[in-house]
């Protein structure tokens, strides 16, 4: 066991665990915050998706260790306070289009879709069809047509 | 039945173009449907339900099924709104556990919730109201008829008023009488009928809606199970017990039937104990077996033609459709928290059918039924997967064998490989035509073993004599396909056979059950004799076509997705219908299979053709959340394109190949149409139909015929892209694949 500190959702926190756990336990299991979602554990359904520093990453595919003092992870559960804000304008586009069916990938879908605006954003653009169908996010439920408009609207919004 | 003859006798006479059909007698479902048996099944017991209204003014209501994300807890809390003249915000919803005094009452399937539940909560939330207001007429001096109740407030003439939360005190009574309610006409409905967001929406958008895995329960450590490499193997011996009991954060490693099960600090370090596991492994039922041998033991089982006597000069078309293994599994995957003692148990997972997974556990772990309580939790998609206690009689069965508390997941990988399946099936037609005319249209569907021992099944041999059509004689499967597959056109003689051949796979009924195949085998095959009598594939479906409402929704579509439109060479549009849940759909699909679509490059992704546009009408008669429908629609051409074109288990050597979403190709966003619309149709139902099954069948058809019509290749294998294995199957010894490490190197 080793000592592993980090910063989650503005807090700094310090785990008792093996180095090679990856984040999504240490989340989960550890910490229990429990809005990042397992569905693979291999970095391709993304249902985990979370921000460190502000980029979207997947928290299944990081060990502990590679993270430090300085790292601020964001989970769904903290990112109304990225804006000072009771929601993010993303999930007001989300509840705005009634996206959710069952919820299960839709915090992962939002942290993604925030993390995609603002990366085009920084290349000076506008999101395209070709960005959106670049979403890996699995949603068993195809509610995708709504994830697209939310998208677009929550980028209006951001 | 003779009075139902005569009513179809009516209808045929009102066609337009059917002077030139010949008439089909009405089929099974027309006259009584899998909706029908399972609200007949319930009615016994539906007034078991109970609302009650509480101190703060808001009402509570636990529901005898389970929200999968099909929005079964929002329509109730509107029925509710509406009856007990509150806000839908002053309603809460909650999933009842196991009650096995509910008997047939308490399984979510065949989108018969709001069909069966839709009065039985109507009259609760009257009598509810009932009593409010006449305990306000009691404190308000008034008389009942007087009051108005609006928003939860009852309103004297004199303008005096009392809240829900004043009055629910007053109202109470410690007697139980009974009474009469007289329930509001549907037309004056406020809150019904109105497209409303779903009551869990904030939740599930802050990650505060809370799934099993997500619970909290004291000493339910993380477990997973290390698995067979071919299906329904079972552990022989473990050489490594010791050792992987030593690993770090494991507590517990035990042999369980399945598997050798791991319970430790996390799931993470699970996966690692599971990866450690060396074990022998029986064969299990299907050893050896594979996509070919699966579908040769298929074409041996097909049920002969038998075309009655029929002209001279009639043409015969005959054609074989073949629908490889599906995954029904969600997003969630199997998972399960169970608390086995010597003297009770407690299980918390999402169960569709929680009473007989209640009966299930309490033998697995050898207890009275009373002495277990099963929670049903709401689930995260269920497709159907969640109608067997799967994960909840495993998790039971390592509790006990560990004497701890555990909280069971399965790997995704575990999920194709080992979970149920929607079974490989074949479907033969064969129709005959003279004139113009079909004289006869028969279908002989040939199927692995689809699983229904989740409970209806009982319920389904208990009334098999009372049954109509000689339903009685059938087996359980073809009764369950009698009750549903309605092939609503005039061509005759027109005859629908199963037959199931088991072989032991995992099974069960994924969405929309037979539906998606059989619609899809009928509809390419209707769009061939359209085309043998040089007829565009709408008017050949709109001369023939018997059932109105269906009729109508295809009108809709046609209009409004252009049918007919001039499209360039590779492109094309489909059509095609669906007439099940007492109601009726339409998809119009168009679809791109030109090289530079087909071939478009995305990382990992399987590309090819894509639908383009979608266009979907649906007519669900009463409809209580239109916003809800269309979200059901949506999911349902996500689920109908995937099965027409990209979603299957290849079966090879005893085990299935695909062990992750980028194997089992699910409709991805590179996947979508960029184009939806869905279409509401009116109706003046008076109950409402299914929804959560409705748009799958008609999508998978409308698309296989869209390829068709864009390629000049009648598809016959499906999904249309199984013939490629486009990704490396992952390891099958271990079970699953080790989480990656270089999650930071893929930020953006």
């Amino acid at each position: 066991m080793a000592q592993h500190t980090f910063r989650v959702n503005g807090e700094a926190v310090t785990v008792d665990v093996a180095d090679d756990v990856r984040l999504l336990w240490v989340l989960r299991d550890v910490l229990g915050i429990t809005g990042p979602k397992y569905g693979c554990g291999i970095n391709v359904c993304k249902a985990c998706t979370s921000h460190l520093n502000g980029k979207a990453f997947n928290p299944c595919s990081v060990q502990v260790k590679d993270v430090g003092p300085d790292d601020e992870i964001t989970t769904i559960e903290g990112l109304p306070d990225t804006v000072g804000a009771d929601l993010h304008p993303m999930q007001e586009a989300w509840l705005e289009r009634d996206v959710a069916q069952c919820g299960y990938c839709q915090p992962g879908q939002i942290m993604a879709a925030v993390a995609l605006v603002r990366k085009v954003r920084a290349e000076g653009r506008q999101i395209t069809d070709a960005d959106l169908d670049g979403i890996r996010n699995v949603c068993r439920c195809g509610t995708y047509n709504r994830i697209r408009e939310a998208v677009r609207d929550g980028a209006e919004r951001m | 039945m003779a009075g139902t003859t005569l009513t179809v006798a009516a209808e045929i006479g009102g066609a337009e173009a059917a002077s030139a059909a010949v008439p089909t007698l009405p089929q099974v479902p027309e006259l009584y449907d899998l909706g029908d048996l399972q609200t007949h099944s319930a009615l016994p017991t539906s007034q078991l339900i109970r609302i009650t209204v509480d101190d703060a003014g808001i009402a509570h209501f636990a529901i005898p099924r389970m929200e999968v994300g099909q929005g079964i807890t929002t329509a109730a809390a509107m029925i509710i709104a509406d009856e007990l003249s509150m806000r839908v915000e002053d309603v809460r919803v909650t999933l009842a556990p196991a009650r096995p005094e509910l008997l047939f009452n308490q399984l979510t399937g065949g989108s018969n919730t709001m069909q069966s539940m839709f009065t039985p909560i109507r009259v609760a939330a009257a009598i509810a109201k009932g009593a409010l207001l006449r305990a306000a007429a009691t404190a308000l001096g008034a008389n009942v008829s007087s009051l108005v109740a609006k928003g939860g407030v009852v309103t004297a003439p004199n303008g005096s008023r009392r809240t829900y939360a004043e009055l629910s005190g007053l109202a109470a009574t410690s007697t139980t009488t009974a009474v009469d309610v007289e329930l509001a006409p549907t037309t004056s409905f406020d809150v019904v009928g109105t497209p409303r967001n779903r009551v869990d929406a904030l939740d599930a958008v802050t990650g505060r809606k809370q799934f099993t895995m997500d619970l909290s329960v004291p000493d339910a450590l993380p477990t997973m199970v290390c698995r067979p490499p071919t299906l329904n193997g079972s552990p022989r011996s473990v050489d490594n017990l010791a050792a992987v009991r030593r690993m770090p954060g494991v507590t517990d490693v035990v042999v369980v039937d399945t598997g050798v099960a791991v319970r430790a600090a996390t799931f993470g370090q699970c996966i690692d104990a599971v990866r450690a596991l060396r074990v022998t492994w029986a064969g299990g039922p299907v050893e050896g077996q594979s996509d070919d041998s699966v579908l040769r033991r298929l074409k041996a089982a097909e049920l002969p033609m038998a075309v009655p006597k029929v002209p001279l000069l009639t043409q015969t078309v005959d054609m074989r459709f073949e629908f490889m293994f599906r995954s029904s599994a969600a997003l969630e995957p199997n998972c399960a928290i169970a608390d086995v003692r010597s003297d009770r148990a407690t299980v918390w997972a999402g169960l569709k059918a929680p009473i007989v997974a209640q009966r299930n556990i309490a033998k697995a772990v050898g207890l009275p039924v009373a002495k277990v309580t099963v929670n049903v939790v709401t689930g995260g998609g269920s497709f159907g997967h969640k109608l067997f206690g799967d994960a909840a009689i495993e998790a039971a069965k390592i509790s006990k064998a560990m004497g701890k508390p555990v909280k069971l997941m399965w790997h995704r990988a575990d999920e194709p490989r080992q979970g149920r399946t929607h079974p490989m099936a074949t479907s033969r037609i064969r129709a005959t035509v003279l004139a113009g005319q079909v004289l006869t249209f028969e279908q002989r569907h040939t199927s692995i073993k689809t699983d229904f021992s989740h409970g209806l099944g009982e319920r389904l041999t208990a009334l098999a004599s009372e049954l109509p059509a000689g339903l009685g004689n059938l087996g359980l499967a073809e009764s369950i396909f009698t009750l549903t597959q309605e092939l609503p056109y005039n061509f005759g003689v027109v005859t629908q056979l199963l037959n199931e051949v088991d072989m032991g796979f995992n099974t069960g009924s994924m969405r929309n059950i037979y539906s998606p195949d059989v619609a899809c085998a009928n509809e390419l095959f209707i769009d061939q004799l359209a085309k043998r009598l040089r007829k565009d594939p709408l008017a050949f479906r709109l001369a023939f076509l018997r059932n109105e409402r269906v009729k109508a929704c295809l009108r809709k579509v046609a209009e409004a997705g252009r049918w007919g439109r001039s499209m360039p060479a590779g492109t094309a549009q489909g059509i095609a219908i669906h007439s099940e849940y007492k109601g009726a759909t339409a998809v119009l699909v168009e679809i791109d299979c030109r090289p530079e679509t087909v071939n478009r490059k995305i990382r990992e992704a399987v590309t090819g053709p894509r639908v383009t546009k979608a266009v979907i009408a649906i007519d669900a008669g009463l409809v209580v959340n239109p916003r809800g429908l269309e979200a059901q629609m949506m999911g349902g051409v996500s689920d109908g394109i995937a099965l027409a074109l990209t979603s299957s288990n290849h079966l090879q050597d005893g085990h299935f190949l695909e062990a992750s979403w980028d194997n089992y190709f699910y409709t991805r966003q590179w996947n979508v149409p960029p184009s939806f619309e869905c279409i509401v149709m009116p109706s003046d139902a008076q109950l409402p139909g299914g929804a959560g099954e409705a748009g799958v069948a008609a999508t998978v058809a409308a698309t296989a015929c869209a390829y068709a019509r864009a390629t000049g290749t009648v598809p016959t294998r499906f999904p249309i892209n199984h013939g490629t294995v486009s990704f490396t199957p992952k390891t099958f010894v271990p079970p699953v694949p080790p989480s990656p490490t270089d999650g930071l190197a893929h930020t953006y």
